[in-house]
């Protein structure tokens, strides 16, 4: 029995159709696991909330939502130009995969550098949880706001970050040729958990920022 | 010399057709993918055990005198972690589940080889951050760490075990992705959702359990470490926090951990009822379903650990309810079973005894867990040794059964070898036996009132305690026998044809071992599951067999 061997289409698949579709299957089905992994955040987030609504305003308050606004746009922006990658994937233009590519990663990166500087801000003021918290309002529990702020946009960025270094692998696989308007499910597959990584950011953008606007 | 023969003439198969470690360690192969965390969780599983020689040597007496009281909080906590994170959840799925999911669907490999082999990285990197824990000293904890005792008060290596208990999600996750992509599309053409053997169906509905459980114990015990490094207060009651929260999320995985851990078993005792009855299952839909909707509702019970936590009497009563449910599927899986075997022509090999065990020991199991969702009963035992009694009976008395028993029929498919019908049927008895000794006892002293995780008690109850401690050994000597004859049908054990057994699957018709990718020539299915008599001329599965066309290569030199 021959071995017919087509470019990009592992072994054990019968075609590149079938290939594909394992793919996003697949990545849907991670996407599924990570709706959860963050769904245990908001949970916490719910409970804390609705026992301490004062000081969860209190501690809203003191985010920069003009910043966090920024970063919404910036973020959107990046799922724009991961959608072009996704095109050019789709049409075959190899370099522009690498360009959008590109685009999305200063895009993400502006994104980080914006956290950093509200992370940094949250320190020096002392809102950093741990022992070395203060907090000089009549509010109680205000620690518990940013408990909950630091690991959501913590392992938010976490994201981003892990998002990042896989479009460095991706991009010189993309300039070589290595992918093709029928072989592309790498790119694909990235642009939905990129997006993903967009929509938690959607959530969590009025979820934290806008507690006490209006 | 053909590419189906290697260069000894001997005919070719995953397990010949690459020699050295690297074939090994670097392999995509998901049969051996499964040997490796074979390999791995016995390991996992023979340390867990030496932990419970040492809880039932001190519980031998009631006084204090093998271990420190803290010692014993380490080792029962111990015993838990490697028992149920890397031992159990794995445990069939990594192994069965890996080699026969794309045999019985006819596919050349899952869907994500790399994906797969990555996952076996990625258990023996949570294996060594447990390893390092216990070498350290281990944790006090309990496998539940309850905050904020964990969080707070533990002088013990909470962190190190977390990480470990966090990072084998992630294996299973990856498992569970590969295993529902790959039942989704790479079935043999023919081969609909209906004529799947129901060991898949059972692999199907526990990784959806595994994708949808995991992630949220994961998150929760990031919290956990988060808490304790950062000494924050997410769930510590004196900074605001609430302990009951975690007891929520711990739940709302653990509680569906526990079909993680029986479902891929009751998909085994499928498998060998109809194998050894020679007769189709008895509703088989229904017991696909059943995986399903336990599955589902498996969700839905978790309150049921937590009557005596502060939760309402409200949400007590409905998660009672809710659990008595749960029992309803589990509970038409064993009658189907049962229903089989009548007037079957039932065989007594070795996998039917664990079969048989299985049913038995599950069924006591299921009821007393019934017994338990039982608000008023479920005041009094809580936290007793009937609980003990309980999950032992549904986690060794079935899922380990139904572990062994699959090791026991695929083990000729997987190695090419028989193991000595003797020796074999021998420890499945003496393992019958020792268990029942361990554990019945504790049901009589939980009911009696002892209560769990305490290393000292009344003079009154050292009778029972000693049978179980005495049942314990007897049930150790059972579990190590196996591993001797395994091992040595490795190398010296009869040659296997290509079904021992005479039974019916895809699995059964390609070589024992099968080729690299499985088959030679991709399998079409025009057949329904365990078309055994009456459906098949001359009814018996040897039957099926010789009018079925093989894919099977001729036999060189
Ligand atoms: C047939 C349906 C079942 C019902 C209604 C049920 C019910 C219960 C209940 C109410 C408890 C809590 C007892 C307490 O702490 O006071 C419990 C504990 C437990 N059950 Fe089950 N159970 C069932 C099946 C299973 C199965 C199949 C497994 C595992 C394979 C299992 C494993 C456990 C474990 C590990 C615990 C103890 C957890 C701990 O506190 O450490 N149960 N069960
Ligand atoms: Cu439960």
């Amino acid at each position: 029995m021959a071995e017919i061997h087509a470019p990009g289409l592992a072994h054990h698949f019968d075609s590149y159709q079938q290939q594909k579709e394992a793919a996003f299957f697949g990545m849907w089905v991670f996407l599924a696991t990570e709706v959860l992994f963050f769904g245990g955040l908001f949970c916490a987030y719910l409970v804390y909330r609705s026992a301490n609504p004062e000081a969860f305003a209190a501690g809203s308050r003191e985010l920069d939502i003009v910043l966090g606004a920024i970063n919404t746009a910036v973020l959107i922006g990046s799922s724009l130009t991961m959608a072009l990658a996704v095109h050019a994937a789709q049409v075959g233009k190899r370099k522009m995969i690498a360009a959008w590519m590109g685009a999305t990663i200063l895009l993400g990166g502006t994104f980080l550098g914006i956290k950093v500087v509200e992370y940094s801000h949250k320190i020096h003021e002392g809102h950093f949880p741990g022992p070395n918290f203060v907090w000089h309002g009549p509010e109680v529990n205000v620690e518990m706001f940013f408990n909950v702020y630091f690991l959501m946009t913590g392992l938010h960025a976490l994201h981003m970050i892990i998002g990042i270094g896989i479009m460095l692998v991706l991009i010189p696989l993309a300039w070589k040729g290595r992918f093709t308007p029928e072989s592309h499910n790498y790119v694909e597959g990235f642009g939905l958990y990129w997006h993903f990584v967009d929509i938690v950011w959607i959530f969590l953008f009025p979820l934290l920022y806008l507690l006490d606007v209006g | 010399m053909s590419e189906l023969a290697n260069n000894f003439g001997r005919r070719l198969h995953y397990l010949n057709a690459d020699y050295g470690v690297k074939s090994w360690l670097l392999t995509r192969d998901h049969k051996r993918i499964a040997l490796l965390y074979l390999a791995s969780i016995s390991l996992f599983f023979a340390l867990g055990g030496l932990m419970a020689v040492g809880i039932r040597l001190e519980l031998a007496t009631p006084g204090a005198d093998l271990v420190q009281p803290d010692t014993y909080n380490r080792l029962f906590t111990m015993h838990g972690v490697l028992m149920i994170f890397l031992f159990l959840i794995p445990s069939i799925p990594a192994t069965l589940g890996n080699f026969l999911i794309p045999l019985m669907i006819g596919a050349k490999d899952l869907a994500f080889p790399k994906v797969n082999l990555a996952s076996w990285y990625v258990y023996n990197i949570a294996g060594l951050f447990t390893l390092w824990a216990v070498a350290q000293g281990g944790v006090d904890t309990g496998w539940t760490f309850y905050t904020p005792y964990s969080t707070t008060y533990s002088n013990s290596y909470v962190v190190a075990t977390a990480l470990g208990v966090f990072t084998v999600g992630f294996s299973s996750i990856m498992t569970a992705v590969n295993f529902i992509v790959t039942i989704h599309r790479m079935r043999a053409p023919g081969l609909t959702w209906f004529r799947l053997p129901l060991f898949v169906w059972a692999h199907y509905a526990t990784s959806l359990v595994i994708i949808l459980g995991t992630p949220v114990v994961a998150v929760t015990i990031l919290m956990v470490a988060a808490e304790r490094i950062l000494r924050i207060g997410i769930f510590d009651p004196a900074l605001g926090g609430d302990p009951v929260l975690f007891q929520h999320l711990f739940w709302f995985y653990s509680h569906p951990a526990v079909y993680i851990m029986i479902l891929p078993s009751m998909g085994v005792i499928s498998e060998l009822i109809t194998a050894f009855t020679r007769k189709r299952i008895f509703g088989y839909k229904f017991i696909a379903f059943a995986s399903v909707s336990i599955a589902v509702l498996g969700f839905l019970v978790w309150g049921h650990h937590m009557f005596l936590s502060s939760q309402s009497v409200y949400a007590g009563a409905v998660f009672s309810v809710l659990s008595m449910l749960v029992a309803v599927p589990s509970a038409i899986k064993v009658f189907n079973w049962t229903a089989t075997l009548y007037k079957g022509s039932v065989s007594w090999d070795t996998p039917m005894l664990y079969a048989l065990g299985f049913i038995g020991l599950f069924t006591i199991g299921g009821l007393t867990g019934v017994m338990l969702a039982t608000l008023g009963i479920d005041i009094h035992v809580h936290d007793t040794y009937f609980v003990v009694a309980h999950f032992h009976y549904v986690m060794v008395g079935g899922a380990i059964m139904g572990y062994l028993g699959g090791l026991h029929f695929w083990w000729p498919k997987i190695t090419g070898r028989l193991y000595p019908v003797f020796w074999s049927k021998f420890s499945a008895i003496v393992i019958f036996v020792g268990f029942n000794l361990t554990f019945f006892p504790q049901f009589l002293l939980g009911y009696l009132g002892m209560p769990r995780r305490y290393h000292v008690y009344p003079a009154d109850f050292q009778v029972l305690n000693v049978m179980s401690s005495a049942g314990a050994t007897i049930l150790g000597v059972g579990y190590l026998i196996p591993l001797f004859y395994f091992f040595w049908s490795m190398r010296y054990g009869e040659r296997a044809d290509r079904n021992p057994w005479g039974a019916i699957g895809l699995e059964w018709m390609t070589g024992s071992p099968p080729p690299t990718h499985n088959f030679h020539e991709p399998p079409t299915v025009d057949w329904d599951a365990y078309a055994y008599l009456p459906d098949t001329p001359g009814g018996t599965g040897e039957a099926w067999d010789a009018a079925k066309p093989t894919s099977e290569a001729p036999e060189h030199g």
